[in-house]
């Protein structure tokens, strides 16, 4: 950290990503915005080059290369259900350059370094290395490759607990000792982290997985952040900490939006079902024989409806995407518009399987964006209107959350679905969401239950309106 | 220790900018936010191209080759994404856009 002019440099790249950040308020110059974050990191980089050459550069230069490539080529390749998975193991290549960075650093010349430098070193090699194999397992679950549920080992906590304490003590003693002990402290601290990772995130799943993800794309900035403090680089420490800030705004949003503790979602206390089970289970038998009817004459009866609609609105949930339906679905949407039908999309902030993940997938199915509503701005709307059609969404919809006290969801923020007309549900079967709530809306008079694959009833929904 | 005291204040300035800036972010951009602020924090790539600033021994060339190589899938990986992703964000034609601005300011 030194001249006048170096620090204007760093204050004027950090601006340009604050600009690019800003940029993300609209839709429309967003995509302005990345690019603009883009240009400066490349500023970035071209500072650093200048300021200190490389002694190797071909081989620095090959090992750049090989990376970019990878890079740009798995996320040309890669499709939007998929982006979840993608982010997170992304979180996780930021990790190992993360504490792969300090542990070099802290090997190379530890007696140079400041307490200050070895501390921080040794704290962001930790993170670095936790946030690694964190978002392996996490990616590893979004794409599939591992169980999605929440993997419980026997005495989880006190395993968590315990590797807690064995990281704090091998990183004090790593602090304290000089020469090779330092190396092989280091290394076993490395393989404690990545463990630590590991029993983090194996826990977490589910309609979990939106709160973990965010909280890792924090603890990556975090990392990048102490990997700045080592090497005395302002321009790491601003970046790191913007992202940790952007990583905690998402995290919270997420929990709020899920009636969720993030310190209950991180020791593994899952939502219990008993008290939800028991008023709705007496809520239902009255309708109960509404319901029974067949699927034809349900189907038709939704047709019925859906003509007669004037104002209609869609929720999509996580079911929609594992149906794969979203062209379904919005060609269903078109043929309502076709017929002067008014048509929003009610988005849930927890619909998918990573913040905003649900407006991607209708962005790509070409919904315009105007159409994409939050929760907040649509739900007074629901009253006055004519049709509900819910695809693949159940606790986000569960008027439970409202009306009846004591159970996972309660005081959870939901879409007022229940408030509509009329409501068609294509889910895949009626049991409950990931709470383990029963919906009420399922048994309600107004309700029109369409069962079984999302693509196939949306299809016939389609053929119906024709 | 000024040094430490002036590390902390950039970290404390860049997270409350920061923190400020991207609360305003609405909901609907929050993946291709996410995607952008992973490749941001790809800045490490810094740190580990300075590493090579300095005489290095194999094994650390070796870890710090890795070290660009991830941060170098991080960066490109990650902007290339979001740059996919904010570009299928489509309005429709039919809307004026001094009303859609309007709409989300509320």
């Amino acid at each position: 950290m030194d001249s006048a002019w170096n620090l204007l440099i760093d204050l004027a790249i950090i601006l340009i990503i604050f600009l690019g950040i800003r940029m993300f308020r609209r839709p429309e110059s967003a995509r302005w915005g990345n690019l603009t974050a883009a240009f400066a990191l490349l500023c970035a980089l071209t500072v650093v080059l200048y300021r200190d050459p490389i002694l190797t550069p071909a081989l620095v230069l090959i090992v750049f290369l090989v990376g970019s490539m990878v890079g740009w080529f798995v996320a040309m390749r890669v499709n939007m259900v998929q982006i979840p998975a993608m982010v997170a193991f992304q979180h996780g290549a930021g990790g190992v350059a993360a504490f792969l960075v300090s542990f070099v650093e802290l090997i190379k010349d530890a007696t140079h370094l400041s307490v200050t430098s070895e501390v921080s070193g040794i704290v962001g090699l930790i993170i670095g290395a936790a946030t690694f194999s964190g978002s392996m397992v996490a990616g590893g679950k979004l794409a599939n490759r591992l169980k999605q549920t929440p993997t419980v080992f026997p005495r989880h906590n006190l395993i968590l607990s315990g590797t807690v304490v064995v990281i704090v003590t091998l990183g004090v003693f790593a602090g304290h000792v000089s020469g090779t002990a330092v190396l092989y402290a280091l290394i076993i601290l490395i393989l404690f982290s990545i463990w630590l990772g590991v029993v983090f995130s194996i826990r977490i799943g589910g309609a979990d997985m939106p709160v973990l993800i965010s909280f890792l794309n924090a603890t990556a900035g975090v990392a990048a952040a102490f990997c700045g403090i080592i090497i005395q680089n302002r321009l790491l420490i601003a970046c790191g900490a913007t992202v940790a800030a952007s990583g905690s705004i998402l995290t919270h949003v997420m929990c709020k939006a899920m009636n969720r503790n993030l310190w209950k979602v991180f020791v593994g206390i899952r939502p219990k079902t008993a008290a939800g089970m028991a008023v709705t289970t007496q809520a239902r038998p009255p309708s109960v024989a509404v319901q029974e009817s067949s699927g034809q004459d349900l189907l038709a009866r939704a047709i019925e409806v859906a003509k007669n609609a004037n104002r209609v609105i869609i929720i999509p949930g996580y079911g929609m995407a594992l149906a794969q339906a979203q062209l379904e679905l919005v060609g269903l949407a078109k043929k309502l518009e076709g017929m002067n039908k008014e048509v929003k999309y009610a988005i849930h902030p927890v619909a998918g399987r990573m913040p905003g993940h649900m407006n991607v997938l209708l962005a790509e199915a070409e919904v315009e964006y105007d159409k994409l509503c939050e929760m907040e701005q649509i739900n007074p709307e629901f009253a006055g209107t004519d049709l509900v059609l819910i695809v693949g969404a159940c606790d986000v919809v569960n008027p439970a959350a409202i009306n009846v006290e004591g159970t996972p969801i309660s005081g959870m923020p939901i879409l007022k679905a229940h408030e509509a007309k009329h409501i068609v549900v294509c889910n895949l079967d009626r049991r409950p969401g990931y709470s383990g709530v029963e919906n009420p809306l399922y048994a309600d008079p107004k309700t029109i239950l369409l069962l079984g694959d999302a693509r196939m009833t949306l299809g016939k929904l389609s053929q119906g309106l024709a | 220790m000024t040094d430490l005291l002036l590390m902390i204040s950039v970290f404390t300035v860049s997270f409350v900018l920061g923190y400020i800036l991207i609360s305003k972010v609405p909901q609907m951009l929050h993946t291709p936010l996410m995607s952008m602020t992973n490749a941001i924090s790809a800045v490490t790539i810094i740190g580990a191209l300075l590493l090579f600033s300095v005489e290095l021994d194999i094994p650390q060339k070796v870890l710090g080759g890795i070290a660009i190589a991830m941060a170098a899938f991080n960066v490109v990986g990650g902007f290339v994404i979001t740059d996919r992703i904010t570009k299928m964000f489509k309005k429709s034609s039919g809307v004026d856009s001094g009303q859609e601005e309007h709409r989300l300011k509320e």
